[in-house]
Formats: C-alpha cells, structure tokens, sequence
C-alpha cells in the first residue's frame, strides 16, 4: 500500500479512516511513538493509587511510587501475561501482586519478590533479567502536572512534541492563583462510530456549528432573550449554547491557528471573560499573585480550545478535556475530564462546571448532533460511493487563518503523513506552511 | 504363523509402577489467610472496602397510607408515559415552577447544583432540551428513535400532607436506528401538592451504570 497515494494536499482517500490495516500502522507508527496523556498528576495522591490508561493498543497503569514519581506500566505480569491491576482506578498499596501466582513488584516495576524461588535456580528467569520486572513505558514526562507517557525510547521531549500547543496547559493553570488545577474525579466515557480523524477535524471546524447545532442554539437563545426580557440578563451558560447559531460569516471571523505536529487553536468567540462580581474577584486574587501586567497577559489569550494531534482537546478557559483513545478504524472512545482551578473561587468552577455539564456530558445537548454527523460520515466513507475527501476550501492560502477554512485538516494530514511514514519525525517539515 | 487374533503377552510393569507413584502421600492444610498466598508476599495488601453507597433511607411506618401510594403511583406511570409518548411539554409542566431534573454522577453525591451531573437541569433548561430535540434541524432526532419505562419498587420514604418522598425503580429501553440500549436506576421524587396537583420539587435520577461508557449520549430525560 502506498500511502503517499492516500493522502494528497487538497484531499484525502476514504480508506485512512475506514481500513483496519492503515489504522493498525497508526497505533504503530502515531499513537505508541508520540507523548499520550495518561491524565493528571492529581489523579493519583497516594503512594500506591493507580489508574488505568491505553495508549494505543496497550492496556497500561500510570502509577504512584514510593518515591512519589509516577510511573507508566505495562498492565502485565512478566511470568503469565495476567493483568496486574484489575480495576480503572484503586490503589495496589505497597506492591503489585499478581492475582495468578503472586509474582509480586515495586511501584516502579521492578520485580520484588516469586514464591520458592528456587524453583527458578539455574534458568534464565533470575532476579537481574529484565524480563522479570514490568515492562515500564519508555519515557514519562509531566508538564504543569499533566502526565505523559511515550512509549518509544527517541524521538522529541515533551516540549517540544507540545511545541506552541503547551500553551493549553498555561492557559489553564495560570488561571489559578497559585499557578496549579486539580482533577475534578470524574471520568465521563463517550464512544464515537468514527474514525479517531472525524473529532480531531471536527474540534477546528468553524463552519460546522451554525449547522450541525443549530437546534440546540436557536432553542437556548429564545430561553436566553425571555430570560433577559424578565429580569434584564441570562445567565452566562445559556450563551454557551445560544452562541452556536451564529451566521456563517462571523463563524469565518472566528480564527484558527495551525502548529506543526497537527496541532492547533480555535480561537475564543463565547466571551468567557464577562465583568460580573465573581470575575472581578478571581481576576483580584490573579493580580495579587502575578501582578496586573501578568495577569492581564494570561487572561488576554484568546483561546477556545487547543488542540494537541492527534488526541486531545484541551478548552483550557473552562478547564476541561477530551482525550480520544482509538479503538478501531470506526470506533473511538472519548475521555472527558474537569479540573479546578487551585485557590480560585467556587463560583469560577461552577461557572465552568455549567458547560461540562451542559456540553461536556453523557446528556451533551450538543455532541448529540457531532456523534450523529460522526456516524453517518464512517458509513459513508465505509460505502463505494465516493473515493475521496474534499478539504479544497481555501486551499492555495494555508497561511490564512480564517475559520471556516479546511487548512486546519491539511496541516493535520501533513502530520499525519510523515508519522506514517517509516522513519517520519512528524512536524519538523510541516512547519513551513504555517503561519510563524 | 502366528494367529494374529491372539493376544500379545502385556508387560504391566509401567501400570504398576504409576499405581505406585500415584499413592496419596500428602495432606495439605487449607483455610489460612494470613501468611498464605498473595497475603503472604504482600501483607498490606489493599483490603477491599464496601462500594460507599448511603444506605437507603427507612421507610416509613409499615402500614403505608394506601391511598397516598396509590396516588403517587399513578403519577409516577403518567410520568413515564407522557416521556415514552414524547409529550415534552406536559412531561416539564409535572414539576413545580422551581422544580428540579438532576442526574448525579455517583450516588453520594448530595447537592445538584456545584457538583458534575449528567443532567442538572431547571425548567428554563428543559425547555432549551424541548426546544432542541422538536427543532427541524435536530439531526439526531431524524433516526427511528423510541423508549420504553417501566417503573417498581414505589415505597414512600416521608410524607406529610403537603408533600412526600418517593423511590422507585425503573427500567428503560431505548430504540435508536437499529440498537436496543438498555438502562436501570433508581427515582427519588420530592413532590409537592400545589393547587391541588401533585409535582415534582426534585426529581433525583440515579442511573446504576452512570459511569460505564456511553454509547452515543442521553437527548432526554431518562
């Protein structure tokens, strides 16, 4: 297979969504090479605690150790192949046992202790022999408390894999006056009928909104106006709504901003930064810790949400995330995830929550129509009714950040194509036909 | 010539010797905890905790006031028809103006507002969810798309004669397209009487598997 026939700058062949042998190399090739997040530092306190994480095809457990670091394992005995840790989340206490034959290892991985085990004099299995200790990822890394994990020895560090994408963690955290977010501990998992592709193009697609939820924004804005009819103003949620069914042209107002590796902004269009009390408030306590010039440097990023190829939605001004983890060429599960601000008001997470709940939820009045599109476009790139996928809009300008243009989907297949290919260090060339 | 059909003299020297090496030698010694299996690499072995779960509140005096629980019964049967009938409308006026729809995450959770919830909804919200799903370009309402309720368990928790706090069960079935999903929990329902009317203060929904993945999403009331 040629993939380089697959992929051409103005489009895009159904089968790198629909072809089981083409999602296989990604997990090989993409998704078990580059930094994947394991979740937040936060997540696991205790010595001990763990919680389980897929990258890739690989069942894996981000980990606390005695010595306080977090280790990312293979969730796999070394001796029989059994799982060591059975649960999404708990806490091993001191070691991992093993439930088959009580092989038993420290937090880190290393083998600590076999029954009799002399039964194993003269073989190769001895203490020293790496292949008695859990398989560990190759590389774990943290920035701003989010956790990483890769599991290919070489490639970029983390920073420079997040590029200008790390900016979704400082916008977060700098949010909080003592510079850190904390887990709200709840996971909601949605499963998507599409191709992992569908949402990460989706996140950057401007022209979608005003269509795909146009229902859900045109029912909030007539609650929102009555609202405001009767007691002169909406709360700020109903706008998180309302402000999909928007004209076309001011959804082409709103920017993109494209990075090497596929990454990528929308920028801000919700006005999240309103002058209410609460604002007022959480906006003093910001000065108090960095200084007004700081904080009005961190509070001016226009930022919807960012976008870290090929997994990761961050919507750092509310605080939460979307993780994929790829299950099939037409099956992805999604991870949605909250965090507080440390030493901010409550009235500033619960303004937030107000989204999770309303669009981040199972109950989402709004994914309700991005899954169902989702759907309908895996079985109709599955079909033989076409070949291609059109991303022509604006082609020629990629420099141009308007909103609605499809060089959002270029620049990520640009990544896309030097990470499959054999030896590609995506990003590095992509980069010169980027803005910056 | 040997005549085939005779048998062969057998050497039975190997059945012998596994009678013998299959004699019962040792006993070994069962039902020890501590010092025993994986109790024994690894003592501090995390104990297992009770799933926290509140305990279910008592119900009230053993003789129910029958005619109370035959009323809000009934209503608890109209609630559910009126959603499988898709009657959104009189389904959002069975709650009282400030009446409350609230799907927690988890079970201990105790505050609808402040806490992550699946539906954590007021009237004006529903009627942002009513005026969702009935738009023409709700493309996720275009597919074949039914459910079914039934409601058990009814027991009534406190009343008075304003008011009362019921739990139930229910069992949901959803058609979407091709797929039958399957969902189960239980009700509480703080009603109110007003104007003669019963409705629903607060309607708590705890669906038992919250927190297993979704496949596709929730675009109603459960």
């Amino acid at each position: 297979m040629n993939l380089q026939e697959l992929v051409e700058p103005d489009r895009v062949h159904k089968r790198v969504y629909t072809d089981q042998s083409i999602f296989d190399r990604e997990m090989t090739q993409i998704f078990e090479r580059v930094w994947v997040y394991c979740g937040h530092d936060s997540q696991v306190p205790q010595v001990g605690d763990y919680h389980a994480v897929t990258i890739g095809r690989q069942p894996m457990v981000m980990i606390r150790g005695k010595d306080r670091q977090i280790h990312v394992l293979h969730n796999r005995c070394p001796h029989r192949g059994v799982q060591l840790c059975g649960n999404q989340r708990g806490n091993v206490g001191s070691a991992l046992v093993c439930s088959y034959h009580a092989w038993s290892f420290h937090l880190d991985g290393r083998l600590r202790s076999v029954p009799l085990p002399r039964g194993y004099d003269g073989t190769r299995m001895t203490a020293d022999n790496p292949d008695c200790s859990v398989k560990r990822a190759a590389r774990v890394d943290a920035y701003r408390g989010f956790v990483f994990a890769s599991l290919s020895a070489t490639g970029p560090s983390l920073l420079e894999f997040l590029g200008e994408a790390k900016v979704a963690f400082d916008d977060m955290c700098d949010r909080s006056p003592v510079g850190e977010v904390e887990v709200v501990p709840v996971c909601h998992r949605v499963i998507q009928h599409s191709n992992w592709k569908f949402f990460m193009e989706n996140q950057l697609d401007a022209l979608h909104p005003s269509v795909t939820h146009q229902s859900t924004g045109a029912a909030a804005g007539r609650i929102e106006q009555q609202i405001k009819e009767a007691t002169g103003a909406a709360p700020l949620y109903y706008h998180y709504l309302s402000a999909f069914a928007s004209k076309f042209e001011q959804w082409d107002a709103v920017q993109t901003i494209n990075f090497p590796r596929g990454h990528g902004i929308l920028k801000a269009y919700m006005g999240l930064r309103p002058q209410d009390p609460d604002t007022r408030a959480h906006e003093a306590l910001l000065v108090q810790a960095y200084g007004a010039e700081q904080t009005e440097a961190y509070l001016s990023r226009g930022i919807h949400h960012v976008l870290v190829y090929p997994f990761l939605s961050v919507q750092s001004p509310l605080q939460q995330l979307r993780c994929l983890r790829p299950i099939g060429p037409g099956k992805t599960l999604s991870e949605i995830w909250h965090f507080r601000l440390k030493g901010a008001p409550e009235a500033i997470y619960r303004r937030a929550l107000w989204y999770y709940n309303l669009v981040n939820s199972p109950a989402t009045m709004v994914n309700a129509d991005d899954l169902e599109n989702w759907t309908k476009g895996q079985w109709g790139l599955e079909s033989d009714g076409g070949d291609w996928v059109s991303f022509h809009r604006n082609f020629g300008d990629d420099t141009e950040d308007r909103g609605v243009s499809e060089a959002v989907m270029r620049n990520q297949f640009r990544a896309w194509s030097q990470y499959m290919a054999e030896t590609g260090n995506a990003g590095d060339a992509s980069a010169a036909h980027v803005r910056r | 010539m040997a005549d085939p059909t005779e048998l062969a003299p057998t050497d039975d020297a190997p059945a012998v010797r596994l009678a013998q090496e299959i004699v019962q030698e040792i006993v070994i010694e069962g039902g020890g905890d501590a010092g025993v299996g994986a109790l024994a690499i690894a003592p501090d072995h995390t104990p297992r905790a009770a799933t926290a779960s509140p305990r279910p509140a008592p119900l009230r005096a053993a003789a129910p006031d029958e005619a109370a629980l035959r009323e809000i019964e009934q209503f608890l049967y109209r609630q559910s028809e009126l959603l499988d009938r898709k009657l959104w409308h009189d389904y959002i006026e069975l709650f009282a103006d400030d009446g409350i729809y609230w799907m927690p995450v988890a079970p201990e959770q105790t505050e609808w507002e402040g806490s992550p919830s699946i539906f954590a909804e007021d009237r004006s919200m529903m009627q942002v969810r009513m005026g969702r799903v009935s738009h023409p370009t709700a493309w996720s309402q275009a597919p074949m798309w039914a459910t079914n309720h039934v409601i058990g368990n009814v027991v009534i928790e406190s009343g008075s004669p304003d008011g009362w706090v019921v739990r139930s069960r229910f069992h949901m079935m959803e058609l979407r397209r091709d797929t039958v999903r399957h969902f189960g929990g239980t009700y509480r329902h703080a009603l109110v009487r007003e104007r003669g009317l019963l409705k629903i203060r607060l309607q708590r929904v705890d669906l038992f598997n919250a927190q297993a993945p979704y496949d596709y999403v929730l675009q109603v009331w459960v």
